[in-house]
């Protein structure tokens, strides 16, 4: 029972980290249709920048935790943003009007560009970061097994659901949001009701990568190394929780990827852990099969 | 009666092709302030090709149109997309209906006051805040909305997502977003298409309303006689893609051309 306690905490921290890089992926199908490959490597990106501002800020001799932390996610979300809407200017808004699969491609090739650019600014080698929170609660202790629920969980989890409200309580409640989900229900109609639609998906981009920033730091400050290729599978990852929690739908985004995290902790805790990945891409193509709409999503309803 | 009120839309000599076949040819017309401008003709006449050159979806081939309010002058077809409906303020609606389907009516309404709101919260961050210009805007936003959602009696239905509504109500809902814009230009596609005799008589007097009370221009493509002839203060009837007659709806009745375009030519 304390082990099952232990790998659920375990699964909600890491079911958090995808599911804030799956808001970035659902939003942006919501918006324009296309799977962004290149999401996986925003977060990679992110991840990256918070270690550069991290060290910055260690050599400037700031070491007041609280300060660092809100530091870091804030240049983190600023700078990776920037990547976004980069990105979006150069590989996906020339396509727009193009068939349907010329964006997708360019996302898997603008994939491939960021990992070896950051593989040469960056070099090849795992780079680690020293643990910056350590200590924990000790939830149970029965001699031969503790629960511990760490510092770090704590803050990565309420991170986590802070960026989340705000981040829905822009989209559900604030013109921009309202603007972004018109843009993805009906393109033309938001243009003829005078909505800058090129704006507003820029807008997604930007929103997307900054959560995927938050969760590369996260993912910095949990694991403590980065490299270039981190984003492949924990991009993949996101993607599948995606489609497990319906694509285009933001809360199914954050549910598939707390499903995810769970399925992959649990898999590793009570199976194989060098199967973990089998298992979680095994669920997408169950989901695939079975019910490509997902747990939350809508069924496309063709119109005549 | 018509040309007391200023001069809104100049359309000067469209044309309109595709792929080599003229949609639209060497059209000419004007549409006045606080007048109905019915734009009718038979099926393939390129009325609709006018409304997608006015509102952008079209780069027309050749032609100018036009918009003056007060001292300003839009040159439509030189503006692109989103600024037709923003800066010129050329609001329109779908013979096929096109709402925000999954949007609550209300908010149907309040996204289409983009420029007012995001100007007042300063692209959100103020929002966010909770500044007080924002805060008055936004009020200001849904009052307009509730005029008109009271107008067309739809106050009701103000929180079901829109895609909901029965026919006849996602109709009027439309035309209520087209209002919400405070366009000087609204145009109409077959506004009563599908709408059963007393559903188009309520139509009409909505139109007759917005006419009599603000300061807007009416556009409108109508196949249902009845409501073109008993609201309109000028028709301009294309076959084909010419204007082959124009003027008000009595002269427009008996007019040889026009009965011969819809009827068909005595041998």
């Amino acid at each position: 029972m304390e082990y099952f306690i232990q790998q659920l905490i375990n699964g909600l921290t890491l079911g958090a980290i995808y599911g804030l890089i799956a808001i970035g992926y659902s939003m942006v199908y919501g918006i324009i249709g296309m799977i962004n490959f290149a999401h996986g490597e925003i977060f990679m990106i992110g991840a990256f920048i918070s270690l550069i501002v991290v060290l910055l800020l260690n050599s400037f001799g700031l070491s007041w935790l609280p300060a660092v932390l809100i530091i870091v996610l804030v240049m983190a979300m600023v700078f990776t943003s920037l990547y976004g809407l980069a990105i979006e200017r150069i590989a996906y808004r020339p396509l727009r009007k193009s068939f349907r699969l010329a964006p997708l491609i360019s996302a898997i090739g603008m994939s491939i560009f960021l990992q070896n650019y950051m593989q040469l600014l960056q070099g090849a080698r795992v780079k680690p970061l020293q643990p910056m929170i350590t200590g924990g609660f000790t939830l149970i202790d029965d001699g031969d097994y503790t629960v511990v629920l760490s510092f770090l969980q704590i803050i990565i989890i309420i991170t986590t659901t802070i960026i989340v409200i705000l981040f829905s309580f822009i989209i559900y409640k604030t013109q921009l949001g309202r603007e972004q989900r018109a843009c993805a229900q009906d393109r033309v109609m938001a243009e003829l009701v005078g909505i800058n639609v090129d704006t507003t998906i820029s807008v997604t981009f930007i929103i997307g990568a900054a959560l995927a920033s938050v969760a590369g730091f996260l993912y910095l400050l949990y694991y403590g190394v980065v490299d270039f290729f981190i984003g492949f599978l924990v991009g993949i990852k996101a993607f599948t929780a995606a489609v497990l929690g319906g694509i285009g739908s933001l809360p199914g985004a954050l549910l598939g990827g707390l499903l995810i995290g769970l399925i992959e902790v649990f898999w590793s805790a009570y199976f194989s852990i060098e199967y973990k990945d089998v298992a979680a891409f095994s669920i997408l193509v169950l989901v695939l099969i079975f019910r490509p709409t997902g747990l939350l999503g809508r069924p496309e309803i063709e119109k005549v | 009666m018509a040309n007391t009120e200023p001069l809104l839309l100049k359309v000067d000599r469209l044309s309109m092709a595709f792929s080599g076949l003229l949609a639209v040819d060497d059209v000419s017309f004007n549409a006045y302030n606080k007048n109905i401008t019915a734009i009718i003709g038979p099926n393939g006449a390129g009325k609709t090709t006018v409304f997608n050159c006015l509102t952008g979806f079209y780069r027309p081939l050749s032609g100018i149109m036009l918009l003056y309010h007060g001292e300003k002058r839009f040159d439509l077809q030189r503006m692109k997309d989103f600024r037709i409906a923003q800066k010129a303020k050329v609001a329109r609606t779908f013979q096929n209906i096109r709402l925000f389907p999954n949007m609550s009516v209300l908010e149907n309404l309040v996204v289409a006051q983009h420029n007012a709101l995001m100007r007042a919260s300063w692209f959100t961050v103020g929002g966010l805040m909770g500044f007080r210009s924002y805060k008055n805007k936004e009020k200001e936003v849904i009052e307009l909305a509730k005029y008109w959602l009271t107008r067309t009696d739809l106050v009701e239905y103000a929180d079901l997502p829109a895609g909901n509504l029965s026919y006849g109500a996602q109709r009027k809902l439309e035309i209520t977003r087209a209002m919400c814009m405070e366009p000087v230009l609204l145009c109409l596609d077959e506004p009563a298409a599908g709408l059963n005799p007393a559903e188009s008589s309520d139509l009409c007097e909505l139109l007759l309303f917005i006419k009599e009370n603000h300061r807007v221009g009416i556009l409108l493509i109508e196949h249902d006689m009845s409501v073109v002839m008993g609201i309109s203060d000028y028709i301009v009837v294309l076959d084909y893609g010419k204007k082959i007659a124009e003027g008000p709806p009595e002269s427009i009745r008996e007019n040889p051309a026009v009965i011969a375009a819809y009827l068909g030519e005595e041998e």
